[in-house]
């Protein structure tokens, strides 16, 4: 998806950076070589990206312009479709044990508005700070992430979980992860990363967490799980 | 940013936090704080735990395994980003080449996070 946003829009002097929030890079490793991108492909290891741009949930984007400067901070970045959605749609939930097909079934209610942020992201390659969609540098603040002592040491915690564990030391780290969950619930990536390591793909109840996907979208309203773009 | 040491390198805390030491305090593109002189240990080093109270920085600490993380900023905005200015992301690609998001200036440039889980 990325590869074929970088093929439209690259001549028209828009690159394309990719950031996977992986503390395991062999797990990213295969989608990007599958993908066999042209734009720089990295591995976010420390989810540095969270912390430095206020990333709480994939995919998400951000755009800079030709001078280094932040023109849209970091929202949901769906350009023209939205792939997990639209593959979930084609499921047959009744062939389904109902405890995944209940899940499938509150995982379609996501919302996004790929057509809109596309529409968005031409109109900025084309007229670049003269878009209405490129916001002044106070904008941009004021709309990035709002953070407080506790996302600011949900950051700090999630890092030394993620030191832990790629020092090898696993089980130290979950303490990190699960006071990171507690002072920034908001953060799905804090929370999606470490349910993975528990149980892959299902991201359920487990012992190490007292959160879970499905709890946890169930509890918010999986129609709030991306906040809507504002133009 | 991970830490052994509560006194740090000037120049490892920029790269990692963005904040460079400048005579008139620490400075993240156009905005700067004031640092007391005790922000400075004798050798040069920067004493985290000044720096981290001025700017709002929480620490938090595994006594066990004698580390400290300090976490970003809450102290100038209030939001995550004190500046529009992007921050010099500095990454590993896929293939372990080096990335410098400074590398790009004069494009335009959508920066994607995603993730395999």
């Amino acid at each position: 998806m990325w590869q074929e946003l970088r093929t439209r829009f690259h001549p028209q002097g828009l690159e394309v950076v990719t950031v996977a929030l992986d503390v395991d890079p062999d797990a990213a490793r295969p989608f990007i070589e599958a993908a066999k991108p042209e734009h720089p492909s990295l591995i976010d290891q420390a989810h540095v990206v969270d912390e430095l741009f206020g990333i709480v949930n994939v995919p998400n984007g951000v755009w800079i312009d030709e001078q280094g400067t932040i023109v849209r901070p970091a929202e949901p970045a769906f350009p023209g479709a939205n792939p997990v959605i639209d593959a979930l749609r084609e499921v047959d939930v009744s062939k389904l044990p109902p405890e995944t097909a209940e899940m499938l079934v509150e995982a379609r209610k996501i919302k996004a508005d790929p057509e809109g942020y596309l529409d968005m992201l031409v109109d900025w390659v084309e007229h670049g700070t003269a878009s209405r969609h490129a916001l002044t540098p106070d904008e941009v603040i004021r709309r990035s992430q709002p953070r407080s002592t506790n996302e600011a040491l949900a950051a700090a915690q999630f890092e030394l979980g993620q030191h832990l564990h790629r020092s090898g030391d696993h089980d130290a780290a979950i303490p990190h992860w699960r006071e990171a969950h507690r002072l920034f619930p908001d953060n799905w990536t804090y929370k999606r990363q470490a349910w993975e390591f528990e149980d892959p793909m299902r991201q359920g109840r487990t012992d190490a967490y007292d959160s879970s996907w499905f709890d946890d979208i169930k509890r918010l309203g999986a129609e709030n799980y991306y906040p809507p773009i504002v133009p | 940013m991970l830490l052994t040491d509560l006194a740090v390198d000037p120049a490892d805390f920029e790269a990692r936090t963005g904040w460079a030491l400048k005579p008139e305090g620490a400075c993240k593109a156009e905005v700067c704080v004031p640092l007391p002189p005790a922000a400075r240990t004798a050798t040069g080093q920067l004493d985290v735990s000044v720096v981290a109270q001025r700017l709002g920085m929480p620490i938090a600490r595994d006594a066990g395994h004698g580390l400290w993380a300090l976490g970003p900023e809450t102290s100038v905005s209030g939001r995550v980003l004190t500046t529009a200015q992007a921050p010099d992301l500095e990454l590993p690609a896929a293939d372990g080449t080096p990335f410098r998001l400074s590398n790009l200036r004069g494009q335009k440039v959508m920066l994607v996070a995603w993730a395999s889980w």
